[in-house]
């Protein structure tokens, strides 16, 4: 869920900047130069993926996948998804440049503390690491719909039920990247273990 | 046809030619000075100069206009919700449903800057191509690093997005229906993973490529930015329009 340009007020939108740079320059610390390729292919290969629709009854939902993404990436997830935005804003005009702050907290944020929060989980064995992986797809876009919600609120208090109907438009995206989070996990640990690495170091 | 497409960056009107720093600096600017306003002579004033941005673009209107739509579709959900709870004076009643004239108000006015802030984005970033804006912000001493991510990232989408309609064409062949089941995404997972391994792989082999040809951390660009007469002068009337609408808000201060 993308906030549009000129909805938020000034002190979210400054905010929201504030946040973005400060977790982009910790991420841009981690990334060593030579990783750069692999992380912009992998960055490459969400933006495709989100345009993947999924049928859920009438509708097709497109998958955000920033539950994964920081499974993979950790901290690095944040300037990865901040260049997303970014393409996304200048190709299809989606989001903005001035809401770029804040759409990056909202999606980047729940990455990293999945990243950390699930990582214990996932490492171990069988079952435990299965309900790590759906808790983490969940978990991610939930929190994404918490601070989307937190965002507008605090703009202003009409945006009250907008917040919540746009929390509740996350309940069944969050069961989606759930299931679709714990196969792509179950996935990596047969076919290509190693690209798990990030939540073993 | 491929959704990943910059349909607005090749022209040859002025706004194309202008060097991309100064549209860059310039499309900021003005897009926080809107998003920040809260009168309508500011909202107003800022769309007619993005509309003349748009004219100096020369962008066919019908693009431009499909594009306008899709932004407008979270903007077209406000308006079911904020004019009926919006606190203000009544104007229309049905049922237990009240509409507000503050509330037509405000959510007119979030239309107007957000059609503003994008329409100037179209006439003024989108009429670049996505690498020389990387240059370019480079060029504006953004870190390296993340220019580095952003031309490598826009680099293999194309790449990445052919790989996966080939994917997609190797499930329909295999008679792939999606439907709202277990099996649908239990596929469309493994679709989305065996993109990211084939990613990994690719990274990889790029990676080797570049080491073979002596990268070490720099991309050199044979092209070079000019600040021309042209862009001093685009410089000059922006920053006095921009000053013209911040005086527009601080006189009309106050919401609404």
């Amino acid at each position: 869920m993308h906030i549009s340009e000129g909805v938020l007020s000034p002190a979210v939108l400054g905010g929201g900047a504030g946040l973005a740079v400060m977790g982009t320059a910790i991420g841009l610390k981690k990334l060593d130069y030579e990783a750069i390729p692999r992380v912009a292919i992998l960055s490459a290969a969400f933006f495709v993926a989100s345009l993947i629709h999924v049928p859920v009854g009438p509708v097709g939902l497109h998958l955000v996948l920033n539950g994964l993404m920081g499974l993979l990436l950790g901290w690095v997830a944040v300037p990865a998804i901040l260049i997303a935005l970014f393409l996304q804003a200048l190709l299809f005009q989606f989001g903005g440049l001035t809401v770029l702050g804040v759409n990056t907290v909202v999606m980047a944020a729940p990455a990293v503390f999945c990243f950390y929060a699930y990582r214990g989980l996932l490492r171990r064995p069988g079952t435990a690491a299965a309900v790590g992986a759906f808790a983490c797809g969940a978990t991610a876009i939930l929190l994404s719909g918490l601070l989307v919600a937190v965002a507008l609120i605090t703009t202003g208090q009409s945006f009250l039920e907008v917040a919540e109907l746009v929390l509740l438009a996350h309940i069944p995206i969050m069961i989606i990247e759930g299931i679709i989070t714990l196969f792509i996990f179950l996935f990596f640990q047969k076919v290509r273990p190693e690209m798990l690495e990030g939540i073993y170091a | 046809m491929s959704p990943i497409q910059e349909p607005f960056a090749d022209g040859v009107s002025l706004a194309h030619r202008l060097d991309p720093r100064g549209k860059i600096v310039v499309a900021g600017l003005f897009a926080v000075s809107v998003a920040v306003a809260q009168t309508y002579a500011t909202a107003l004033a800022g769309l007619a100069l993005a509309l003349v941005c748009l004219a100096l673009a020369r962008l066919p209107l019908k693009k431009v206009g499909a594009r306008l739509l899709v932004v407008n579709a979270f903007i077209f959900f406000l308006w079911f919700i904020l004019p009926l709870t919006y606190p203000g004076d009544a104007v229309w009643q049905f049922g237990p449903f009240t509409v507000s004239r503050q509330g037509l108000l405000y959510t007119g006015l979030i239309t107007l800057k957000s059609n503003t802030i994008v329409i100037a984005l179209i006439a003024l970033i989108a009429t670049a191509p996505v690498n020389t804006l990387g240059q370019a912000l480079q060029r504006l001493r953004l870190p390296d690093k993340l220019c580095h991510l952003l031309l490598f990232t826009y680099r293999y989408l194309h790449v990445l997005e052919l790989e996966f309609q080939r994917l997609v064409q190797a499930l329909k062949i295999r008679g792939f229906h999606p439907g709202t089941n277990l099996h649908t995404y239990r596929t469309y997972a493994y679709l989305a993973a065996m993109l990211l391994v084939h990613s990994c792989d690719r990274a990889d082999s790029v990676y080797r490529a570049m080491l073979c040809r002596g990268f070490h951390g720099k991309f050199y660009s044979l092209r070079i930015f000019s600040w021309q007469p042209r862009d001093r002068v685009f410089g000059a009337v922006s920053l006095l329009a921009l000053a013209a609408l911040l005086y527009l808000e601080w006189r009309g201060a106050g919401p609404l």
